[in-house]
C-alpha cells in the first residue's frame, strides 16, 4: 500500500463504495421476485367471498363452513347464550378488543360488536384457534351455558387448551386473542355474504 | 493434525491424476492415514452411523419421490400408492420413516456424548456450532417430510408449527401468511414443503463437510479430554476406526430393521392414515418423539409469544454452550460434580419429553414448568457456576498413559 499515490486512494474509495451499493441495491431488487412468489397468489385471492343462508340453522345450532382454507363458525345463539355473553364486563376479558373486521380497529369486545347490525343471535366468527391455529370445538369449555349436564356454547381448543365464551372471546389458556369475525354483511335477513 | 501428506501416487493413471486432480490424496490423509486417538470408545461411532443415516435417507428420499405426487387431492392417495402398488413400495417408505427416527436417536446421542465430554471446548467451538446448526437443518427437514403424506397429523402439525410465527410482534401474520402462500396450510403450503424436503438434506450434506472439515483441524476429541502429544497417542483413521465405526453401523442397522420390519408404526402415529381435513382438529395432537421435549417447553408457558420464545431459545442456547461452560476441564469423566448434573439433565431432557407427549393440563403443566425451569437452569446457573466451584480429579498425564494404565489394571485385576 505504501507505494499507492496517495491522491487515488479517495477516488478508488468512493467507486468502491458507490460499486458496492449498486451491487447491493441490484441484489435486493432481483432478490425480490423471489421472496414475493411465495405470497398468496391470484387464484388463492380469487377465492374471497361466499354466501351464506342462515335460514335453515336451528336455535342452539353450528355449522360449520370453509372459506379461504379455514374453517367459518356459524351459530345460533340461544337467549341464555347471549344473556351470559352481554353479563360479561370488560375488565374480565384476556382481550378486551373485539377482534371484528366489521368494526374499527381497537373498538371494546362487547357482545354488540362481535356480530353485525344488532343481529346478536347469528355469530359468525374464524373456526381458528389464536394460538396456534386449530380448530376449537364448539359447545365445550368452561365458559358456556351449563344446563343440567348439558353445555350450550362456548368453545375449547384441544391443542394446548384455550377456553372461548359465548361470544368467541378468549377467558382462559394461552391464547393471545378473540376469535377473529371476518368481514360481511346481511344481503337479507337471513342470508349473508363473508369476504 | 494432519501435516505434511505422504500420499504416493502407485499407478501411472494415479501419478496422471495427481497433477490434476489430487482427491486420492484428500482421501488418503483425511481418511486412511487420519491420525485419531487410540482411546475411542463406542460414543464416538455415531458420527459415522449418522453419515449413514443421511446417505440411507437421500435413497430411499430420492426413490420415493419418483412415486410420490406433491398436491392435496393426491398426495395421501399417492402414499398409499407407494404403500399398495409400488414394488417393495411399503419397505422404501418403512424405511424412510422410520429412518428419520433412527437418524434423531444417533443426532442425540452424539450430542450428549458431546456435552458428557466437553467436545464443544476449545479449539472445537465452531465444529460444535455447525453441529448444532445440523440439528436445526435436520428438525426442518424431518417437519417437512412429514408433511408430505397430507394426513390429518401432517396437516394440524404443519398449522400449529408454522403459527408458531405468528407470534413474532407485527409483522408475524405477514409472515405466517407469506410461509403458507394463502390463508391456510394448503396446495401452496404442501408443494413448498416438497420442494424444501428434497432441497435441505444435501444442503446438510454439505454442512456435514464443513463439520469435518473442521473437525479435521484440531482432531478428534477423546475420552479423557487430553489433547494428542504425539503419535504413540494415535492410529491411523483406516482400518481401526473404520472397523470399530463399521461394527457399530452394523449393530445400530440391527435395530432400524427391527423397527422397519416389526413395528413400523411404532414411533408414527395411527391418526396420520386418514386423510387430512381442514376443518376438523384431532382431539390430540402431538409432534414426531424427537420434538415432544421442545413442544412440553412450549405449552409450560401461558404466553404465546414467550412460550415461543422458551422454545427456540432452549435449542439456540446450545449455541453458546462453550461460553457458558466455565471449566477447563474438557471430560466430564475428571469431573465428579458435573458428572451427576449431567445425568440429572439427561433425565429432565427425557421427562420433557415424556409430558410432551400427554395433553396440556393439571399436573402435566406444573411438572412441564418445573422441567422447563431446571433445563435453562442447567446450562445458565449450573455450568457457568460448577466450572469455577468444582474442584476435578487429576488428568492423566497423556492418552497413552491413561490407556496402558488401564491396561494395567485389567491385568492385576
Ligand atoms: C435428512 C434427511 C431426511 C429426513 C430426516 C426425512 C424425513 C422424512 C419424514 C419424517 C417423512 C414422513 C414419513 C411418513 O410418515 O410417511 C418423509 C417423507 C418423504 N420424504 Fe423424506 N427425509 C429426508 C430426506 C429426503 C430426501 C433426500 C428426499 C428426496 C426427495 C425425500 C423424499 C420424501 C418423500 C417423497 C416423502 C413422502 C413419502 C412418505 O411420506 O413416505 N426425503 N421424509
Ligand atoms: S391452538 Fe388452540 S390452544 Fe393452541
Amino acid at each position: 500500500m505504501s507505494t499507492a499515490v496517495h491522491a487515488d486512494v479517495n477516488r478508488r474509495d468512493f467507486l468502491f463504495i458507490a460499486t458496492g451499493a449498486v451491487a447491493t441495491v441490484g441484489a435486493a431488487l432481483t432478490a425480490w421476485p423471489f421472496i414475493s412468489q411465495m405470497n398468496p397468489d391470484a387464484s388463492v385471492l380469487a377465492l374471497a367471498t361466499i354466501e351464506v343462508d342462515l335460514a335453515p340453522i336451528a336455535e342452539g345450532q353450528e355449522i360449520t363452513l370453509k372459506w379461504r382454507g379455514n374453517p367459518v363458525f356459524v351459530r345460533h345463539r340461544t337467549a341464555k347464550e347471549i344473556e351470559q355473553a352481554k353479563a360479561v364486563k370488560l375488565e374480565e376479558l384476556v382481550d378486551p378488543v373485539a377482534r371484528s373486521a366489521n368494526v374499527k380497529d381497537g373498538d371494546p369486545a362487547t357482545d354488540a360488536n362481535r356480530v353485525v347490525g344488532g343481529k346478536e343471535n347469528y355469530l359468525v366468527m374464524m373456526g381458528v384457534c389464536t394460538h396456534l391455529g386449530c380448530v376449537p370445538f364448539g359447545n365445550q369449555g368452561d365458559y358456556g351455558v351449563v344446563e343440567g349436564h348439558a353445555k350450550l356454547g362456548g368453545w375449547f381448543c384441544p391443542c394446548h387448551g384455550s377456553h372461548y365464551d359465548t361470544a368467541g372471546r378468549i377467558r382462559k389458556g394461552p391464547a393471545p386473542e378473540n376469535l377473529f369475525v371476518p368481514k360481511y354483511e346481511y344481503l337479507s335477513d337471513t342470508k349473508i355474504l363473508i369476504g | 493434525m494432519s501435516g505434511p501428506s505422504k500420499y504416493k501416487p502407485k499407478s501411472a493413471f494415479g501419478k496422471w491424476m495427481h497433477e490434476r486432480l489430487p482427491v486420492m490424496e484428500l482421501v488418503q490423509g483425511q481418511i486412511m492415514d487420519f491420525p485419531t486417538p487410540r482411546n475411542l470408545n463406542y460414543w464416538w461411532t455415531f458420527g459415522g452411523i449418522l453419515a449413514i443415516m443421511l446417505v440411507a435417507q437421500l435413497i430411499t428420499g430420492i426413490v420415493l419421490a419418483m412415486h410420490y405426487t406433491a398436491h392435496v387431492d393426491m398426495a395421501f392417495d399417492s402414499v398409499e400408492h407407494i404403500m399398495r402398488d409400488v414394488n417393495y413400495g411399503w419397505l422404501l417408505r418403512y424405511l424412510h420413516a422410520n429412518g428419520a427416527s433412527m437418524f434423531f436417536i444417533a443426532v442425540y446421542v452424539h450430542m450428549f456424548r458431546g456435552m458428557y465430554y466437553g467436545s464443544y471446548k476449545a479449539p472445537r467451538e465452531v465444529l460444535w456450532m455447525i453441529g448444532v446448526l445440523i440439528y436445526l437443518v435436520m428438525m426442518a427437514t424431518a417437519f417437512m417430510g412429514y408433511v408430505l403424506p397430507w394426513g390429518q397429523m401432517s396437516f394440524w402439525g404443519a398449522k400449529v408449527i408454522t403459527n408458531l410465527f405468528s407470534a413474532i410482534p407485527f409483522v408475524g401474520e405477514s409472515v405466517t401468511t407469506w410461509l403458507w402462500g394463502g390463508y391456510s396450510v394448503d396446495n401452496p403450503t404442501l408443494n413448498r414443503f416438497f420442494s424444501l424436503h428434497y432441497l435441505l438434506p444435501f444442503v446438510l450434506a454439505g454442512l456435514v463437510g464443513l463439520h469435518i472439515w473442521a473437525l479435521h483441524v484440531p482432531g478428534n476429541g477423546n475420552p479423557t479430554g487430553v489433547n494428542v502429544r504425539g503419535s504413540q497417542d494415535t492410529v491411523p483413521f483406516h482400518p481401526y476406526y473404520t472397523m470399530k465405526d463399521g461394527f457399530a453401523i452394523v449393530v445400530f442397522f440391527i435395530l432400524f430393521a427391527a423397527f422397519t420390519f416389526f413395528a413400523p408404526n411404532y414411533l408414527g402415529h395411527a391418526i396420520n392414515y386418514l386423510p387430512a381435513n381442514p376443518l376438523v382438529t384431532p382431539a390430540h395432537i402431538v409432534p414426531e418423539w424427537y420434538y415432544l421435549p421442545f413442544y412440553a417447553i412450549l405449552r409450560a408457558i401461558p404466553d404465546k409469544l414467550l412460550g415461543v420464545i422458551a422454545m427456540f431459545g432452549s435449542i439456540l442456547i446450545l449455541f453458546v454452550l462453550p461460553w457458558l461452560d466455565t471449566s477447563r476441564v474438557r471430560s466430564g469423566t475428571y469431573r465428579p460434580i458435573f458428572k451427576q448434573f449431567f445425568w440429572v439433565f439427561v433425565l429432565v431432557c427425557i421427562g420433557l419429553g415424556y409430558l410432551g407427549s400427554k395433553p396440556a393440563e393439571g399436573g402435566y403443566v406444573f411438572w412441564a414448568r418445573i422441567l422447563t425451569a431446571y433445563y435453562f437452569i442447567h446450562f445458565l446457573v449450573i455450568l457457568p457456576l460448577l466450572g469455577l466451584l468444582e474442584s476435578p480429579k487429576p488428568l492423566p498425564p497423556s492418552i497413552s498413559d491413561s490407556v496402558l494404565a488401564k491396561k494395567k489394571a485389567v491385568g492385576a485385576g
